[in-house]
Protein backbone atom coordinates (compact mmCIF):
# COMPACT_ATOMS: atom_id res chain seq x y z
CA UNK A 1 0.00 0.00 0.00
CA UNK A 2 0.94 3.56 -0.76
CA UNK A 3 2.16 5.85 2.12
CA UNK A 4 -0.53 7.34 3.91
CA UNK A 5 0.43 10.90 3.37
CA UNK A 6 2.07 12.20 0.00
CA UNK A 7 3.89 14.99 0.83
CA UNK A 8 6.13 15.32 -2.75
CA UNK A 9 9.79 16.34 -2.53
CA UNK A 10 9.72 19.73 -3.97
CA UNK A 11 10.53 20.37 -7.34
CA UNK A 12 9.75 16.47 -7.87
CA UNK A 13 6.89 15.51 -9.28
CA UNK A 14 4.32 13.27 -7.27
CA UNK A 15 4.07 9.84 -8.08
CA UNK A 16 1.20 8.85 -10.43
CA UNK A 17 -1.56 8.21 -7.58
CA UNK A 18 -3.12 4.62 -8.01
CA UNK A 19 -5.30 6.04 -5.21
CA UNK A 20 -8.85 5.52 -7.68
CA UNK A 21 -8.16 1.40 -8.05
CA UNK A 22 -9.20 1.55 -4.23
CA UNK A 23 -13.28 2.73 -5.89
CA UNK A 24 -12.89 -0.12 -8.50
CA UNK A 25 -15.02 -2.56 -6.47
CA UNK A 26 -17.65 -0.11 -6.10
CA UNK A 27 -17.84 1.46 -9.60
CA UNK A 28 -17.99 -2.60 -10.62
CA UNK A 29 -20.76 -2.91 -8.47
CA UNK A 30 -22.72 -0.27 -9.34
CA UNK A 31 -22.27 -0.82 -13.23
CA UNK A 32 -23.37 -4.32 -12.94
CA UNK A 33 -26.51 -3.81 -10.97
CA UNK A 34 -27.49 -0.06 -11.11
CA UNK A 35 -25.76 1.97 -14.62
CA UNK A 36 -25.85 -1.65 -16.63
CA UNK A 37 -29.64 -2.03 -16.42
CA UNK A 38 -29.88 1.22 -17.45
CA UNK A 39 -27.54 1.61 -20.15
CA UNK A 40 -29.00 -1.23 -21.45
CA UNK A 41 -32.30 0.24 -21.78
CA UNK A 42 -31.07 3.47 -23.34
CA UNK A 43 -29.10 1.17 -26.29
CA UNK A 44 -32.24 -0.92 -26.57
CA UNK A 45 -34.39 2.08 -26.60
CA UNK A 46 -32.18 3.21 -29.21
CA UNK A 47 -32.53 0.32 -32.08
CA UNK A 48 -34.88 -0.14 -34.28
CA UNK A 49 -37.11 -3.76 -33.98
CA UNK A 50 -35.66 -4.79 -36.67
CA UNK A 51 -32.05 -3.49 -36.26
CA UNK A 52 -29.74 -0.37 -37.03
CA UNK A 53 -29.97 2.45 -34.97
CA UNK A 54 -33.38 5.06 -34.82
CA UNK A 55 -35.15 7.47 -32.81
CA UNK A 56 -38.42 6.12 -34.15
CA UNK A 57 -39.06 4.65 -30.89
CA UNK A 58 -39.20 8.05 -29.15
CA UNK A 59 -41.24 9.39 -32.12
CA UNK A 60 -44.32 6.88 -30.90
CA UNK A 61 -44.04 7.66 -27.45
CA UNK A 62 -47.26 9.79 -28.84
CA UNK A 63 -49.07 5.96 -28.52
CA UNK A 64 -52.24 6.98 -27.11
CA UNK A 65 -51.83 4.09 -24.19
CA UNK A 66 -48.79 5.21 -23.50
CA UNK A 67 -49.45 8.79 -23.34
CA UNK A 68 -52.89 8.52 -21.64
CA UNK A 69 -50.31 6.47 -18.80
CA UNK A 70 -47.95 9.22 -18.27
CA UNK A 71 -50.59 11.46 -17.91
CA UNK A 72 -52.40 10.12 -15.26
CA UNK A 73 -48.96 9.35 -13.64
CA UNK A 74 -48.16 12.99 -13.87
CA UNK A 75 -51.59 14.10 -12.75
CA UNK A 76 -51.11 11.91 -9.46
CA UNK A 77 -47.73 12.81 -9.04
CA UNK A 78 -48.54 16.94 -9.12
CA UNK A 79 -51.81 16.46 -7.08
CA UNK A 80 -50.39 14.25 -4.12
CA UNK A 81 -46.92 16.37 -4.46
CA UNK A 82 -48.75 19.45 -4.03
CA UNK A 83 -51.31 18.50 -1.43
CA UNK A 84 -48.71 16.47 0.66
CA UNK A 85 -46.47 19.24 0.42
CA UNK A 86 -48.31 21.69 2.01
CA UNK A 87 -50.42 19.03 4.52
CA UNK A 88 -46.79 18.32 5.69
CA UNK A 89 -45.47 22.02 6.04
CA UNK A 90 -48.21 23.00 7.57
CA UNK A 91 -47.79 19.94 10.16
CA UNK A 92 -43.81 21.26 10.64
CA UNK A 93 -44.86 24.13 11.26
CA UNK A 94 -47.57 23.32 13.52
CA UNK A 95 -45.10 20.69 15.74
CA UNK A 96 -41.83 23.23 15.72
CA UNK A 97 -43.81 26.91 16.32
CA UNK A 98 -47.48 25.88 16.87
CA UNK A 99 -46.79 25.39 20.60
CA UNK A 100 -47.77 21.93 20.62
CA UNK A 101 -46.47 19.66 23.56
CA UNK A 102 -42.83 18.40 23.01
CA UNK A 103 -43.84 15.79 23.00
CA UNK A 104 -45.57 15.45 19.38
CA UNK A 105 -41.89 16.66 18.09
CA UNK A 106 -40.13 13.35 18.58
CA UNK A 107 -43.56 11.04 17.90
CA UNK A 108 -43.95 13.06 14.41
CA UNK A 109 -40.30 12.59 13.60
CA UNK A 110 -40.33 9.04 14.48
CA UNK A 111 -43.97 8.65 12.81
CA UNK A 112 -42.72 10.40 9.69
CA UNK A 113 -39.68 7.99 9.60
CA UNK A 114 -42.01 4.99 9.60
CA UNK A 115 -44.53 5.93 7.17
CA UNK A 116 -42.08 7.29 4.04
CA UNK A 117 -41.26 3.98 4.19
CA UNK A 118 -44.40 2.14 4.88
CA UNK A 119 -45.28 1.92 1.25
CA UNK A 120 -46.25 -1.30 -1.43
CA UNK A 121 -48.49 -4.02 -0.28
CA UNK A 122 -49.26 -3.61 3.69
CA UNK A 123 -49.77 0.24 2.53
CA UNK A 124 -52.57 -0.82 0.01
CA UNK A 125 -54.00 -3.54 2.48
CA UNK A 126 -54.32 -1.24 5.43
CA UNK A 127 -56.28 1.10 3.07
CA UNK A 128 -58.35 -1.23 1.34
CA UNK A 129 -59.44 -2.05 5.14
CA UNK A 130 -60.71 1.37 5.79
CA UNK A 131 -61.84 3.26 2.35
CA UNK A 132 -62.48 -0.17 0.10
CA UNK A 133 -66.09 -1.30 -0.01
CA UNK A 134 -66.24 -3.37 3.01
CA UNK A 135 -63.67 -0.38 4.84
CA UNK A 136 -64.41 0.81 7.87
CA UNK A 137 -64.83 4.47 7.39
CA UNK A 138 -66.89 3.82 3.77
CA UNK A 139 -68.89 1.13 6.34
CA UNK A 140 -68.77 4.74 8.68
CA UNK A 141 -69.89 7.09 6.10
CA UNK A 142 -72.68 4.76 5.05
CA UNK A 143 -73.79 4.64 8.69
CA UNK A 144 -74.81 7.90 8.20
CA UNK A 145 -76.70 7.43 5.10
CA UNK A 146 -73.63 8.10 2.73
CA UNK A 147 -72.75 6.09 0.29
CA UNK A 148 -69.25 6.61 -0.93
CA UNK A 149 -69.11 4.61 -4.08
CA UNK A 150 -71.96 6.38 -4.84
CA UNK A 151 -70.20 9.57 -5.93
CA UNK A 152 -66.94 9.23 -8.05
CA UNK A 153 -64.89 7.82 -5.42
CA UNK A 154 -63.45 4.63 -5.27
CA UNK A 155 -60.20 3.50 -3.70
CA UNK A 156 -59.18 1.84 -6.99
CA UNK A 157 -59.23 5.06 -9.06
CA UNK A 158 -57.51 8.38 -9.56
CA UNK A 159 -59.09 9.66 -6.32
CA UNK A 160 -58.24 6.76 -3.94
CA UNK A 161 -54.50 6.32 -5.17
CA UNK A 162 -54.31 10.00 -4.08
CA UNK A 163 -55.31 9.69 -1.38
CA UNK A 164 -53.29 6.34 -0.49
CA UNK A 165 -50.06 7.92 -1.94
CA UNK A 166 -50.46 10.89 0.62
CA UNK A 167 -49.89 8.56 3.51
CA UNK A 168 -45.90 8.35 2.32
CA UNK A 169 -46.40 11.53 1.01
CA UNK A 170 -46.82 14.08 3.39
CA UNK A 171 -44.62 12.41 6.10
CA UNK A 172 -41.46 12.59 3.76
CA UNK A 173 -42.16 16.42 3.71
CA UNK A 174 -41.93 16.70 6.78
CA UNK A 175 -39.13 14.87 7.63
CA UNK A 176 -36.92 17.26 4.26
CA UNK A 177 -38.68 20.61 5.62
CA UNK A 178 -38.38 20.08 9.42
CA UNK A 179 -34.46 21.19 8.93
CA UNK A 180 -35.37 24.13 7.09
CA UNK A 181 -37.99 25.40 9.44
CA UNK A 182 -35.74 25.07 12.59
CA UNK A 183 -33.07 27.00 10.38
CA UNK A 184 -35.33 29.93 10.63
CA UNK A 185 -33.42 32.76 12.44
CA UNK A 186 -34.64 33.53 16.16
CA UNK A 187 -33.20 38.01 15.12
CA UNK A 188 -35.55 37.66 11.51
CA UNK A 189 -38.50 36.98 13.52
CA UNK A 190 -37.30 39.93 16.53
CA UNK A 191 -36.27 42.38 13.94
CA UNK A 192 -39.59 41.93 11.86
CA UNK A 193 -41.50 42.21 15.33
CA UNK A 194 -39.36 45.29 16.04
CA UNK A 195 -40.47 46.85 13.16
CA UNK A 196 -44.01 46.41 13.65
CA UNK A 197 -45.02 43.16 11.94
CA UNK A 198 -47.57 40.87 12.50
CA UNK A 199 -46.97 36.96 13.07
CA UNK A 200 -48.86 36.73 9.42
CA UNK A 201 -46.69 39.49 8.41
CA UNK A 202 -43.34 37.92 9.17
CA UNK A 203 -44.44 34.83 7.54
CA UNK A 204 -45.30 36.32 4.37
CA UNK A 205 -42.64 38.59 3.84
CA UNK A 206 -39.73 36.97 5.87
CA UNK A 207 -40.08 33.74 6.26
CA UNK A 208 -41.73 32.29 3.66
CA UNK A 209 -39.49 33.76 0.85
CA UNK A 210 -36.62 32.05 2.70
CA UNK A 211 -38.16 28.78 3.18
CA UNK A 212 -40.12 29.35 -0.92
CA UNK A 213 -36.41 27.41 -2.39
CA UNK A 214 -36.70 24.28 0.01
CA UNK A 215 -40.50 24.19 -0.37
CA UNK A 216 -40.51 23.80 -3.81
CA UNK A 217 -37.63 21.82 -4.32
CA UNK A 218 -38.93 19.56 -2.10
CA UNK A 219 -42.29 19.18 -3.50
CA UNK A 220 -40.66 17.82 -7.04
CA UNK A 221 -38.80 15.43 -4.57
CA UNK A 222 -42.39 14.41 -3.49
CA UNK A 223 -43.38 14.48 -7.31
CA UNK A 224 -41.12 12.04 -8.24
CA UNK A 225 -41.08 9.99 -5.32
CA UNK A 226 -45.10 9.28 -6.56
CA UNK A 227 -44.09 8.96 -10.28
CA UNK A 228 -41.39 5.97 -9.54
CA UNK A 229 -44.04 4.44 -6.91
CA UNK A 230 -45.45 0.99 -8.75
CA UNK A 231 -45.90 -1.54 -5.70
CA UNK A 232 -48.38 0.41 -3.66
CA UNK A 233 -50.52 0.83 -6.76
CA UNK A 234 -50.05 -2.64 -8.30
CA UNK A 235 -50.87 -4.15 -4.86
CA UNK A 236 -53.92 -1.64 -5.08
CA UNK A 237 -55.28 -2.48 -8.37
CA UNK A 238 -53.56 -5.56 -9.60
CA UNK A 239 -52.51 -3.78 -12.71
CA UNK A 240 -55.85 -1.71 -13.92
CA UNK A 241 -54.84 1.56 -13.34
CA UNK A 242 -52.52 2.31 -15.58
CA UNK A 243 -49.82 4.64 -14.42
CA UNK A 244 -46.63 4.61 -16.11
CA UNK A 245 -44.83 2.10 -13.90
CA UNK A 246 -47.42 -0.08 -13.66
CA UNK A 247 -47.47 0.51 -18.06
CA UNK A 248 -43.91 -0.72 -17.79
CA UNK A 249 -44.88 -3.73 -15.54
CA UNK A 250 -47.29 -4.93 -17.86
CA UNK A 251 -44.46 -4.47 -20.80
CA UNK A 252 -42.07 -6.45 -18.87
CA UNK A 253 -44.22 -9.71 -18.21
CA UNK A 254 -46.21 -9.87 -21.82
CA UNK A 255 -44.96 -6.58 -24.50
CA UNK A 256 -48.56 -5.46 -23.79
CA UNK A 257 -47.68 -2.58 -26.38
CA UNK A 258 -46.47 -5.26 -28.82
CA UNK A 259 -43.50 -3.44 -29.86
CA UNK A 260 -40.35 -3.74 -27.88
CA UNK A 261 -38.76 -0.85 -28.74
CA UNK A 262 -41.36 1.60 -27.35
CA UNK A 263 -41.20 -0.35 -24.19
CA UNK A 264 -37.57 0.37 -23.99
CA UNK A 265 -38.31 3.97 -24.68
CA UNK A 266 -41.35 4.42 -21.98
CA UNK A 267 -38.86 3.34 -19.10
CA UNK A 268 -35.98 5.72 -20.57
CA UNK A 269 -38.54 8.42 -20.41
CA UNK A 270 -39.13 7.62 -16.99
CA UNK A 271 -35.59 8.05 -16.25
CA UNK A 272 -35.81 10.90 -17.54
CA UNK A 273 -38.11 12.64 -15.92
CA UNK A 274 -36.95 11.03 -12.77
CA UNK A 275 -33.38 12.65 -13.55
CA UNK A 276 -34.72 16.25 -13.96
CA UNK A 277 -36.85 16.04 -10.96
CA UNK A 278 -34.18 14.60 -8.61
CA UNK A 279 -32.17 17.46 -10.17
CA UNK A 280 -34.33 20.70 -9.84
CA UNK A 281 -34.31 19.11 -6.61
CA UNK A 282 -30.70 19.54 -6.06
CA UNK A 283 -30.65 22.64 -7.45
CA UNK A 284 -33.37 24.65 -5.47
CA UNK A 285 -31.55 22.49 -2.40
CA UNK A 286 -28.03 24.20 -2.69
CA UNK A 287 -30.16 27.88 -3.12
CA UNK A 288 -31.89 27.18 -0.29
CA UNK A 289 -28.62 26.40 1.55
CA UNK A 290 -27.89 30.62 1.28
CA UNK A 291 -30.14 31.55 4.06
CA UNK A 292 -30.76 28.09 5.98
CA UNK A 293 -27.51 26.75 6.25
CA UNK B 1 -41.33 1.10 -5.47
CA UNK B 2 -41.15 0.63 -1.86
CA UNK B 3 -37.81 2.17 -1.32
CA UNK B 4 -39.65 5.87 -1.16
CA UNK B 5 -37.94 8.05 0.87
CA UNK B 6 -35.32 10.33 -0.98
CA UNK B 7 -31.95 11.49 0.21
CA UNK B 8 -33.60 11.61 3.39
CA UNK B 9 -32.22 9.30 6.20
CA UNK B 10 -33.60 9.38 9.61
CA UNK B 11 -31.84 12.26 11.04
CA UNK B 12 -30.95 12.73 14.55
CA UNK B 13 -33.58 14.67 16.24
CA UNK B 14 -32.80 18.34 16.21
CA UNK B 15 -31.50 19.68 19.97
CA UNK B 16 -34.43 21.11 21.33
CA UNK B 17 -35.22 24.83 19.99
CA UNK B 18 -35.69 27.76 22.18
CA UNK B 19 -39.25 27.51 23.46
CA UNK B 20 -41.68 29.55 20.81
CA UNK B 21 -44.30 31.95 22.01
CA UNK B 22 -47.47 30.89 19.99
CA UNK B 23 -50.39 32.91 19.59
CA UNK B 24 -53.64 31.85 20.57
CA UNK B 25 -55.05 31.73 17.19
CA UNK B 26 -51.99 29.58 15.43
CA UNK B 27 -52.31 27.46 18.65
CA UNK B 28 -55.76 26.85 17.45
CA UNK B 29 -54.79 25.89 14.01
CA UNK B 30 -51.37 24.00 15.07
CA UNK B 31 -54.17 21.99 16.87
CA UNK B 32 -56.45 21.38 13.95
CA UNK B 33 -53.55 20.18 11.73
CA UNK B 34 -51.81 17.61 14.25
CA UNK B 35 -55.31 16.37 14.82
CA UNK B 36 -56.03 16.14 11.10
CA UNK B 37 -52.37 14.66 10.76
CA UNK B 38 -53.34 11.95 13.73
CA UNK B 39 -56.81 10.99 12.31
CA UNK B 40 -55.41 10.20 8.80
CA UNK B 41 -52.78 8.19 9.95
CA UNK B 42 -54.73 6.23 12.80
CA UNK B 43 -57.52 5.33 10.39
CA UNK B 44 -56.03 3.20 8.39
CA UNK B 45 -54.30 1.31 11.77
CA UNK B 46 -57.03 1.15 13.41
CA UNK B 47 -59.27 -0.03 10.70
CA UNK B 48 -56.55 -3.04 10.03
CA UNK B 49 -56.46 -3.52 13.70
CA UNK B 50 -60.02 -4.22 13.89
CA UNK B 51 -60.06 -6.91 10.59
CA UNK B 52 -56.96 -8.41 11.82
CA UNK B 53 -58.23 -9.32 15.57
CA UNK B 54 -62.56 -9.44 14.82
CA UNK B 55 -63.08 -10.30 11.32
CA UNK B 56 -62.90 -14.12 12.42
CA UNK B 57 -65.48 -15.36 14.74
CA UNK B 58 -66.67 -11.51 15.75
CA UNK B 59 -64.67 -11.22 19.54
CA UNK B 60 -61.61 -10.35 20.27
CA UNK B 61 -58.79 -12.98 19.16
CA UNK B 62 -55.78 -14.18 17.47
CA UNK B 63 -57.10 -16.55 15.65
CA UNK B 64 -55.58 -14.39 12.28
CA UNK B 65 -52.16 -14.26 13.46
CA UNK B 66 -52.70 -18.18 14.73
CA UNK B 67 -53.32 -19.00 11.44
CA UNK B 68 -50.77 -16.67 9.44
CA UNK B 69 -47.91 -17.61 11.31
CA UNK B 70 -48.54 -21.59 11.18
CA UNK B 71 -49.30 -20.98 6.97
CA UNK B 72 -46.65 -23.09 5.15
CA UNK B 73 -46.31 -21.05 2.64
CA UNK B 74 -45.93 -18.00 4.96
CA UNK B 75 -43.09 -19.32 6.87
CA UNK B 76 -41.03 -20.66 3.97
CA UNK B 77 -41.28 -16.80 1.85
CA UNK B 78 -41.18 -14.96 5.14
CA UNK B 79 -37.71 -16.73 5.96
CA UNK B 80 -36.75 -16.61 2.48
CA UNK B 81 -37.16 -11.98 2.82
CA UNK B 82 -35.06 -12.81 5.99
CA UNK B 83 -32.07 -14.31 4.56
CA UNK B 84 -32.39 -12.21 1.21
CA UNK B 85 -32.35 -9.17 3.72
CA UNK B 86 -29.69 -10.04 5.07
CA UNK B 87 -27.48 -10.87 2.37
CA UNK B 88 -28.53 -7.68 1.05
CA UNK B 89 -27.03 -5.88 4.03
CA UNK B 90 -23.77 -8.00 3.92
CA UNK B 91 -23.46 -7.41 0.46
CA UNK B 92 -24.53 -3.27 0.55
CA UNK B 93 -21.57 -2.94 3.94
CA UNK B 94 -19.22 -4.83 1.66
CA UNK B 95 -19.43 -2.20 -1.09
CA UNK B 96 -20.37 0.72 0.82
CA UNK B 97 -18.02 0.71 3.90
CA UNK B 98 -14.46 0.39 2.18
CA UNK B 99 -15.59 2.73 -0.41
CA UNK B 100 -16.33 5.29 1.86
CA UNK B 101 -13.92 5.03 4.01
CA UNK B 102 -11.25 5.18 0.70
CA UNK B 103 -12.78 8.19 -0.45
CA UNK B 104 -12.68 9.85 2.43
CA UNK B 105 -8.90 9.09 3.41
CA UNK B 106 -7.59 8.96 -0.07
CA UNK B 107 -9.25 10.38 -2.73
CA UNK B 108 -11.87 13.12 -1.78
CA UNK B 109 -12.28 14.45 -5.45
CA UNK B 110 -14.02 11.33 -6.76
CA UNK B 111 -16.58 11.52 -3.31
CA UNK B 112 -19.33 13.78 -5.61
CA UNK B 113 -18.89 10.94 -8.78
CA UNK B 114 -19.89 8.55 -6.01
CA UNK B 115 -22.48 10.32 -4.53
CA UNK B 116 -23.74 10.52 -7.55
CA UNK B 117 -24.05 6.80 -8.23
CA UNK B 118 -25.45 5.84 -5.00
CA UNK B 119 -28.43 8.69 -5.55
CA UNK B 120 -29.30 6.45 -9.09
CA UNK B 121 -32.00 4.92 -7.80
CA UNK B 122 -33.97 7.86 -7.28
CA UNK B 123 -33.56 8.48 -10.87
CA UNK B 124 -33.88 5.12 -12.12
CA UNK B 125 -37.17 2.86 -10.43
CA UNK B 126 -37.40 0.33 -9.12
CA UNK B 127 -39.74 -1.30 -11.92
CA UNK B 128 -37.59 0.82 -14.44
CA UNK B 129 -33.87 -1.38 -13.25
CA UNK B 130 -35.75 -4.89 -12.77
CA UNK B 131 -36.68 -4.09 -16.78
CA UNK B 132 -33.04 -3.64 -17.63
CA UNK B 133 -32.16 -6.58 -15.49
CA UNK B 134 -34.14 -9.18 -17.13
CA UNK B 135 -33.01 -7.38 -20.42
CA UNK B 136 -29.21 -7.60 -19.10
CA UNK B 137 -29.12 -11.18 -17.60
CA UNK B 138 -31.46 -12.85 -19.50
CA UNK B 139 -29.46 -13.48 -22.88
CA UNK B 140 -25.58 -14.86 -23.47
CA UNK B 141 -22.77 -14.04 -22.56
CA UNK B 142 -24.78 -12.92 -18.71
CA UNK B 143 -27.72 -15.53 -19.02
CA UNK B 144 -27.83 -15.93 -15.63
CA UNK B 145 -31.59 -15.52 -14.80
CA UNK B 146 -32.54 -19.29 -15.84
CA UNK B 147 -31.75 -20.93 -12.70
CA UNK B 148 -34.51 -19.63 -9.43
CA UNK B 149 -30.95 -19.76 -7.02
CA UNK B 150 -29.28 -17.78 -9.63
CA UNK B 151 -31.93 -15.11 -10.09
CA UNK B 152 -32.09 -14.80 -6.55
CA UNK B 153 -28.21 -13.99 -6.54
CA UNK B 154 -29.16 -10.88 -8.65
CA UNK B 155 -32.16 -9.94 -6.46
CA UNK B 156 -30.09 -9.59 -3.72
CA UNK B 157 -27.46 -7.58 -5.07
CA UNK B 158 -30.24 -5.26 -7.15
CA UNK B 159 -31.64 -4.86 -3.52
CA UNK B 160 -28.21 -3.87 -2.38
CA UNK B 161 -27.61 -1.54 -5.41
CA UNK B 162 -31.28 0.20 -3.87
CA UNK B 163 -29.81 0.24 -0.81
CA UNK B 164 -26.90 2.22 -1.65
CA UNK B 165 -28.31 5.96 -0.96
CA UNK B 166 -29.41 5.14 2.79
CA UNK B 167 -26.40 3.09 2.91
CA UNK B 168 -23.83 5.42 2.10
CA UNK B 169 -25.50 8.47 3.21
CA UNK B 170 -25.61 6.59 7.04
CA UNK B 171 -21.69 5.77 6.80
CA UNK B 172 -20.76 8.66 5.33
CA UNK B 173 -22.59 10.73 8.17
CA UNK B 174 -21.05 8.21 10.32
CA UNK B 175 -17.25 8.76 8.91
CA UNK B 176 -17.68 12.95 8.85
CA UNK B 177 -18.71 12.77 12.76
CA UNK B 178 -14.91 10.98 13.62
CA UNK B 179 -11.70 11.73 12.72
CA UNK B 180 -10.97 9.23 9.91
CA UNK B 181 -7.56 10.71 9.26
CA UNK B 182 -6.27 10.48 12.75
CA UNK B 183 -7.26 7.43 13.86
CA UNK B 184 -6.11 5.52 10.94
CA UNK B 185 -2.64 7.52 11.43
CA UNK B 186 -3.04 6.24 15.26
CA UNK B 187 -3.38 2.99 14.13
CA UNK B 188 -0.89 2.84 11.09
CA UNK B 189 2.02 4.43 13.94
CA UNK B 190 1.02 1.28 16.33
CA UNK B 191 1.90 -0.98 13.65
CA UNK B 192 -1.78 -2.26 12.63
CA UNK B 193 -1.81 -3.60 9.11
CA UNK B 194 -5.16 -2.28 6.89
CA UNK B 195 -7.71 -5.15 7.76
CA UNK B 196 -6.70 -4.20 11.11
CA UNK B 197 -7.83 -1.08 11.29
CA UNK B 198 -10.95 -1.11 9.22
CA UNK B 199 -11.82 -3.94 11.21
CA UNK B 200 -10.70 -2.84 14.87
CA UNK B 201 -10.75 0.80 14.34
CA UNK B 202 -13.57 2.23 12.22
CA UNK B 203 -15.72 -0.47 12.30
CA UNK B 204 -16.61 0.01 15.83
CA UNK B 205 -16.56 3.86 15.57
CA UNK B 206 -19.14 3.53 12.92
CA UNK B 207 -21.38 1.16 14.98
CA UNK B 208 -24.27 3.22 15.07
CA UNK B 209 -23.99 4.11 11.48
CA UNK B 210 -23.60 0.81 10.32
CA UNK B 211 -26.99 -0.23 12.15
CA UNK B 212 -29.04 2.72 11.35
CA UNK B 213 -28.10 1.78 7.49
CA UNK B 214 -28.26 -1.82 8.22
CA UNK B 215 -32.31 -1.64 9.94
CA UNK B 216 -33.41 0.96 7.21
CA UNK B 217 -32.16 -1.91 4.16
CA UNK B 218 -33.97 -4.31 6.31
CA UNK B 219 -37.11 -2.39 6.71
CA UNK B 220 -37.25 -2.11 3.05
CA UNK B 221 -35.80 -5.25 1.55
CA UNK B 222 -38.48 -7.53 3.75
CA UNK B 223 -41.90 -6.85 2.02
CA UNK B 224 -40.34 -5.56 -1.01
CA UNK B 225 -42.77 -6.25 -3.78
CA UNK B 226 -41.74 -4.98 -7.58
CA UNK B 227 -38.35 -6.65 -8.25
CA UNK B 228 -39.24 -9.93 -6.62
CA UNK B 229 -42.47 -10.06 -8.75
CA UNK B 230 -40.82 -9.88 -12.34
CA UNK B 231 -37.88 -11.72 -11.44
CA UNK B 232 -40.17 -14.70 -10.02
CA UNK B 233 -38.82 -14.95 -6.85
CA UNK B 234 -41.35 -16.28 -4.07
CA UNK B 235 -40.72 -14.11 -1.61
CA UNK B 236 -42.88 -12.27 1.20
CA UNK B 237 -43.83 -9.02 -1.11
CA UNK B 238 -45.68 -11.15 -3.65
CA UNK B 239 -46.86 -13.84 -1.29
CA UNK B 240 -48.73 -11.01 0.91
CA UNK B 241 -49.79 -8.98 -2.62
CA UNK B 242 -51.61 -13.02 -3.36
CA UNK B 243 -52.98 -12.91 -0.44
CA UNK B 244 -54.53 -9.49 -0.17
CA UNK B 245 -56.89 -10.53 -3.32
CA UNK B 246 -58.47 -13.29 -1.64
CA UNK B 247 -58.38 -12.46 2.08
CA UNK B 248 -60.00 -10.30 4.67
CA UNK B 249 -58.31 -11.09 7.94
CA UNK B 250 -55.14 -12.76 7.43
CA UNK B 251 -53.44 -9.93 5.20
CA UNK B 252 -54.57 -7.87 7.86
CA UNK B 253 -52.50 -9.71 10.64
CA UNK B 254 -49.27 -9.66 7.91
CA UNK B 255 -50.32 -5.59 7.35
CA UNK B 256 -49.96 -5.28 11.02
CA UNK B 257 -46.45 -7.48 11.46
CA UNK B 258 -45.12 -5.80 8.75
CA UNK B 259 -45.98 -2.23 9.94
CA UNK B 260 -44.56 -3.47 13.78
CA UNK B 261 -41.52 -4.45 12.01
CA UNK B 262 -41.03 -0.88 10.16
CA UNK B 263 -42.07 0.79 13.54
CA UNK B 264 -39.59 -1.64 15.50
CA UNK B 265 -36.35 -0.49 12.54
CA UNK B 266 -36.70 3.03 12.87
CA UNK B 267 -37.81 3.26 16.94
CA UNK B 268 -34.64 1.56 17.40
CA UNK B 269 -32.55 3.72 14.92
CA UNK B 270 -33.74 7.40 16.10
CA UNK B 271 -33.27 5.20 20.03
CA UNK B 272 -29.64 4.21 18.72
CA UNK B 273 -28.94 7.88 17.37
CA UNK B 274 -30.09 9.81 20.22
CA UNK B 275 -27.83 7.39 22.44
CA UNK B 276 -24.79 8.02 20.18
CA UNK B 277 -21.61 9.48 22.18
CA UNK B 278 -20.80 13.26 21.97
CA UNK B 279 -24.60 14.15 20.35
CA UNK B 280 -26.32 15.95 22.58
CA UNK B 281 -28.97 14.13 24.90
CA UNK B 282 -32.40 15.12 24.15
CA UNK B 283 -34.03 15.92 27.79
CA UNK B 284 -36.17 12.73 27.73
CA UNK B 285 -37.00 10.30 25.68
CA UNK B 286 -40.54 9.36 24.29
Amino acid sequence: MTSLTSTSVEGQRPPRSWNWVGILPFLLFSSAFLLGPAIILLVRSLQANEGGWTLGNYRQLIDPQVLEAYGLSVRISIVTAVVGGVFGFLLAWAIIYGGLPRVFRSLLTTFSGVASNFAGVPLAAAFIFTLGRIGMITALFGFFGIDLYDSDFSLYNFWGLTVVYMFFQFPLMVLTITPALEGLKKEWKEASENLGATSWQYWRHVALPVLMPSILGTIILLFGNAFGAHATAYALTGGTLRLATILIGAQISGDVLQNQGLGYAVAMGMVLIMGLSIGLYTILQRRAERWLA
Amino acid sequence: MTVTAPPVVIETPPAIATPVRAGAGSKVLAWVIMLAGVLYFFAPLVATGERAFRAIGRTFSFEAFRRVITDPEFLRTFGESVINAVATIVVSLLVIVPTAYWVTLKVPKLRSIIEFITLLPFVIPAVVLVFGLIRMYSRPPLAILGSYGSTRIILICAYAALSFPYMYRSVDNGLRAINVRTLTEAAQSLGATWPTIVWRVIFPNLRVALLSGALLTFAIVIGELTVALYLGQHTFGPFMSNLVRNFVAEPAALTILSFAMTWGAMGFISYLTRRQPGKRRMRRRP
